[in-house]
């Protein structure tokens, strides 16, 4: 046994200096310290190295449409532990956690709204909602929004991000895949544009279903895009990642997406394609 | 066939040690054990059926992967006659896990889209472990496509851990070919049946899986994630994964109780592995009759089913409805 007492030389947690919450931003992209003010007036983007920070579906809704063109359907659709899911944390937990940490219902916002003009379905996926993963509220309302889409003979614009399938609803989540992807086909055959937007991240069953089915398919700079994530690709092949794999950037070079859209000429590009395809 | 036990069938196999036991002494010393023997194996009957009547998703998922299962060729063999493999997507490869080709069932002529695993090392580096690449994704569209063209309905035998995650599928896009999948299989005009003979690894299975009846042997299983991987996320470790497949409702009577699958087609007691031939011959009954059914139906109802049927899935509560809402 020691006779001397070790000093302890821990550092009191309490007292470390944080910077104050959300004035400044520190970019993932470049490391630098962004205002709040100045990544607001520039459309929420890194002005150093055009690092686009996430945005929630009301911000870009916002950003996309015509002033109050925005309608929302089907708002009141909820979640249902139907598998009675209990992990570290149950389903209901997690759903009511994070129905008060972002104000949404689940994790897509859907309706129809004017682009320039042009009447369009619109679903926009929002992350911080559970990795806006897809479980049977965001398969339902999308699907509703594409067959409205066909009723009305409108186009229909999704702006993805997900984290795929939602485990927690088991196979009803995957099905969903199969379900908008059903409804897409029906809205293709009657020659109505289908124009995706992909934003970081769009994964796994979301992006092997309605993400990847876009007549246009667009993405933001640097959005990570992929089937697999990085870790199970690195786990099971034991290989390494080529540089820049499963961006936007990446995907491109590919030829697997059309184009890449910086944020702030999102609207405008939007426009110009449905203005294309739209007959007048 | 004497096939590798499952842990869970351990107090079988030590009653067939017994039995041999038994019978060795018996020949040894020449001494009547006839009754003991009797009884014996009706122990081991008894034993087995009480297992096989009580197993929990984690030992089904076990079942489902086992090596001496059969594997979607061997059904293909047994089930169907005239069987023609064709190769290749016409764009990159040919890829191994997933066989395609032309069969009949019965007097039936019909394409056949299918994944298959290996059962030893070599069989499984050839066949990529029963994961698909996106070529094999699209060499199964060009079948399907071809069934379209000449009338030929579609049989899909889902067997997959999942379709392959790695460079090259990324490259290749292998969402794009899982989701294309989807799209044009939903308005496919031929009638398609699909069975999950073994896993049903998440949308490397739904990639072949959107059809008119959804069909799933009785200790098969079906998920939107490995019971390994879900562990690995919610609890940190998979060493949860007998839990996680327990949460995850991914066995037949589940996906039933779901509505995800139409049929569950039973299985020989103690699983196919323990006989090939009966769980063939279920399984080509099962297909014969469900594709019977919807060849009888017109094109333009089974299309509208088939919409109907996945159209419906997923659970939710929706607010009741204000006037001029």
């Amino acid at each position: 046994m020691a006779i001397f007492k070790k000093p302890s030389l821990k550092t009191d947690n309490r007292r470390k200096r944080e910077m104050p919450q959300g004035l400044w931003q520190k970019c993932p992209g470049c490391g630098e310290v962004v205002h709040e003010i100045e990544l607001n007036e520039n459309d929420r983007v890194c002005p150093r190295c055009d690092y686009h920070f996430p945005l929630s579906a009301k911000q870009r809704i916002a950003r996309l449409c015509d002033p109050d063109s925005f309608v929302e359907l089907d708002a009141g659709l909820t979640s249902i532990d139907t598998l009675k899911f209990q992990g570290m944390a149950s389903y209901k937990d997690r759903l009511r956690k994070y129905q008060d940490t972002t104000g949404l219902i689940d994790a897509v916002l859907s309706g129809h709204a004017l682009i320039d003009g042009y009447k369009v379905a619109i679903a926009v996926m929002d992350f911080s909602f559970l990795a806006a993963t897809m479980g049977s509220v965001v398969g339902e309302r999308i699907t509703r929004m594409i067959e409205y889409a066909t009723s009305q003979r409108a186009a229909v614009v999704i702006v993805s991000a997900s984290g795929g399938a939602r485990m927690y609803e088991g196979m009803l989540s995957l099905m969903q895949m199969a379900k908008t992807s059903g409804a897409l086909a029906l809205h293709a055959e009657q020659k109505l544009p289908f124009i995706s937007i992909l934003t970081n991240p769009t994964t796994a069953g979301v992006m092997a279903s309605f993400a990847s089915l876009g007549d246009v398919i667009i993405a933001e700079p640097k959005a990570m895009v992929g089937f697999a994530g990085p870790r199970v690709i690195r786990e099971t092949t034991h290989q390494d990642l080529p540089p820049g794999f499963q961006t936007a950037e990446f995907l491109q070079e590919h030829g697997l997406i059309d184009l890449i859209v910086h944020r702030r000429d999102m609207r405008a590009q939007l426009a110009q394609l449905l203005a294309y395809f739209t007959a007048s | 066939m004497e096939s590798q036990p499952l842990d869970f069938e351990k107090p079988v196999l030590e009653l067939q040690r017994r039995l041999q036991e038994l019978k060795s002494h018996s020949a040894k010393h020449d001494l009547d054990f006839d009754s003991e023997v009797e009884s014996m194996e009706l122990k081991i009957r008894e034993t087995r059926r009480q297992i096989y009547e009580n197993l929990s998703a984690w030992q089904r998922v076990q079942i489902a992967r086992h090596v001496q299962r059969p594997f979607s060729l061997e059904y293909i063999s047994c089930c169907f006659t005239e069987w023609v493999e064709l190769h290749g997507d016409r764009v990159f490869g040919d890829d191994k896990a997933m066989p395609c080709g032309l069969a009949k069932l019965g007097s039936q002529r019909c394409v056949v889209v299918s994944q298959q695993k290996g059962r030893d090392t070599k069989e499984n580096v050839k066949r990529n472990f029963g994961c698909a690449y996106p070529e094999g994704y699209r060499k199964a569209l060009r079948i399907m496509r071809l069934g379209e063209k000449f009338n030929l309905p579609v049989i899909a035998l889902i067997d997959t851990p999942g379709a392959y995650p790695g460079i090259g599928s990324e490259e290749r896009h292998i969402a794009e070919a899982i989701a294309v999948n989807l799209r044009e299989m939903m308005t496919l005009r031929v009638p398609i049946i699909a069975c999950v003979v073994g896993e049903g690894g998440s949308g490397g299975a739904l990639g072949i899986g959107v059809a008119d009846r959804v069909l799933i042997l009785e200790n098969a299983y079906y998920s939107v994630i490995s019971p390994e991987a879900c562990s690995a996320i919610l609890w940190k470790d998979r060493k949860h994964a007998a839990e996680a497949a327990e949460a995850l409702k991914l066995t037949a009577d589940d996906l039933m109780r779901l509505g995800v699958v139409d049929e569950v087609v039973p299985e020989p007691e103690g699983g196919a592995h323990r006989d090939h031939d009966v769980a063939a011959a279920n399984l080509g009954t099962a297909l014969r009759r469900n594709l019977q059914r919807a060849l009888e139906t017109p094109i333009e109802e089974l299309l509208q089913q088939r919409y109907a049927k996945f159209r419906k899935l997923g659970n939710f509560a929706e607010p009741k409805k204000k006037n001029g809402a």
